[in-house]
């Protein structure tokens, strides 16, 4: 649905120096996926996305949307590219002299789709979709931020595109209407099966809704892959500290080192991870049944990423040395993933 | 003071040409500055359709008519008022050189005003696939409406002092009786009366500039 190649993109500073934003950044993205972009403020997650509909220019390399360069295109090719490339923002940017029935009109009728009264239902059927139709005569000042995202969302698929793109589209808004948003997204991503790029600098943006994930970093891609693979087992150290800082992961940051523990370990230290059916089985308990070898829990985590279950444990095991290979070997054999730490 | 001395008449015809004056040089410098303005801000730097070169000139004119002072404007403008309009006295005869002394500064009003307006909103709509044109008037020009009325009002204060100064060479309106009578006839009384009829009339105007912008307001 979507490729990159090769992206490089460029700035000239105030001072004339040459500031790299982007460089070589390869990436494919599935149609139907939820796809994710994570990295710090100032990694160029913000510059990438807006390539993909051209509010920004890639310096080289090209975007393939459809097998179409879309870098090559005409100024009539963009305008029918960028109706069938939604795009919603953090700050909404919401018409504020146009009422919530009017914004979400404006994409239909500034682009010359269909009459008034064919616009009017589309635009109730919208408002029905993301829960505003009691809201249509409101101004967007009358709204809360969550709202606002709504009707951002609404206005984004008012020409039924392919693609939504949303840019930071949760970082303004709570927790809780984070959640109510991200829910939004999925509904659609699924009833629509329209392809979503989304950047975040929030790890639970990602684990809740993301099917594969790219970290940025300093303009280049370090590390991508499923989601579940990349926050179970982060390889690049920017990866590590953003899993680390999500609350809901805190296991991986868990520090044997740590005073408390220092003393007190006498086994060996083995983290567990395992994804899917394995999560909700008793595996743990029939091995351990049959095994000579003390367990402790020290720390964990079993919860879902989008829909995929998991499960992450940190283990203190006392044994022999046979006994606890024997151990080993029953965890690969069920796929679950171990890894000594000490 | 006595106001027995005061043809009231003469008053109330004075101050209708005022209006005449301001509402028709208001209308032409709207007419030609929001154009100008518009495109002073889309060919900026940076904005919808930049253009460098564009935007250089029409900003060099615009500063070289704002930095002849209205009164040696009135002047070397008589001659190309006569052209226009056949006279450079009374109402008419004033009215070209008003809108050539405002509408440059209205046009840096609009400019202002306009990018005032959230980029981001602009972008939104530039991602939405929307044609330039579109976005200007469908969506910069509605956004920024309040900023715009008070633009005008701004700009119809300044024309109705600017109406009062070319009673100098010759204009109608208030300032021409103020001077006339006022000063040159040591009427002292007719002098204080249209200024207190200016006073008024300005804080009319901007009442309902301010009360319009109140209206269109919808952050």
């Amino acid at each position: 649905m979507i490729r990159i190649e090769n992206l490089r993109k460029t700035y000239r500073a105030a001072d004339g120096r040459e500031v790299e934003a982007l460089a070589d950044i390869d990436l494919e993205i599935g149609a139907g996926e939820v796809f994710g972009i994570i990295g710090r403020s100032g990694a160029g997650k913000s510059t990438l996305i807006r390539t993909l509909n051209l509010l920004e220019r890639p310096s080289a390399g090209r975007v393939l949307i459809d097998g179409e360069d879309i870098t090559q295109l005409d100024s009539e090719g963009l305008y029918a590219l960028r109706r069938r490339v939604g795009m919603i923002f953090q700050h909404f940017n919401l018409l504020n002299a146009k009422t919530v029935a009017d914004n979400i009109d404006w994409p239909l009728k500034a682009t010359g789709h269909g009459n008034a009264a064919e616009r009017a239902a589309r635009v109730r059927e919208l408002l029905d979709l993301v829960g505003l139709s009691e809201h249509g005569h409101k101004y967007p000042s009358q709204l809360s931020g969550g709202q606002k995202q709504r009707v951002g969302i609404a206005r984004a698929l008012a020409n039924r595109p392919q693609i939504l793109l949303c840019d930071e589209a949760t970082s303004a808004l709570d927790p809780e209407t984070t959640q109510s948003i991200l829910r939004l997204l999925l509904d659609i991503n699924r009833q629509l099966g329209l392809t979503i790029v989304l950047i975040t600098h929030e790890m639970q943006v990602i684990r809740t809704i993301c099917d594969r994930v790219a970290v940025i970093d300093g303009g280049r891609i370090v590390e991508s892959g499923r989601v579940a693979d990349v926050f179970l087992h982060p390889q690049h150290p920017v990866t590590r500290s953003m899993v680390a800082q999500s609350d809901a992961l805190a296991a991986a940051s868990f520090d044997p080192a740590h005073a408390y523990m220092k003393d007190k370990l006498r086994g060996t230290l083995v983290r567990l991870t395992y994804i899917g059916d394995v999560t909700y089985q008793p595996i743990l308990s029939r091995i351990m049944a049959g095994a000579r070898v003390q367990v402790t829990i020290l720390q964990g985590e079993v919860s879902s990423i989008k829909d995929v279950p998991f499960g992450q444990l940190l283990l203190e095991l006392e044994g022999g040395e046979d006994d606890i290979r024997a151990v080993f070997a029953e965890l690969d054999r069920h796929q679950i993933h171990h890894e000594v730490l000490q | 003071m006595d106001l027995s001395v005061i043809d009231w008449s003469d008053i109330w015809i004075a101050t209708w040409e005022t209006l005449v004056m301001t509402g028709v040089s208001l209308f032409f410098t709207i007419l030609l500055g929001l154009p100008l303005g518009i495109l002073l801000f889309v060919t900026a730097k940076r904005q919808l359709l930049e253009q460098g070169l564009v935007y250089t000139v029409l900003s060099f004119v615009v500063n070289v008519l704002r930095s002849v002072p209205f009164l040696i404007l009135l002047i070397v403008m008589i001659p190309v008022t006569v052209i226009l309009i056949g006279t450079s006295l009374g109402v008419e005869g004033a009215i070209p050189p008003l809108v050539v002394g405002t509408a440059p500064f209205f046009a840096r009003l609009v400019e202002n005003v306009l990018r005032e307006v959230d980029r981001g909103v602009i972008e939104a709509c530039q991602a939405m696939g929307i044609r330039t044109s579109r976005i200007i008037f469908g969506a910069l020009l509605p956004e920024a409406l309040p900023g715009l009325i008070a633009a005008v009002t701004v700009t119809a204060i300044t024309l109705m002092s600017y109406a009062a100064m070319s009673g100098v060479i010759g204009g109608g309106g208030l300032g021409d009786l103020a001077i006339r009578f006022g000063y040159q006839r040591f009427q002292t009384e007719v002098m204080v009366i249209t200024v207190a009829l200016l006073v008024v009339l300005v804080q009319i105007i901007q009442y309902s500039g301010d009360r319009l912008v109140l209206y269109f307001t919808r952050k």
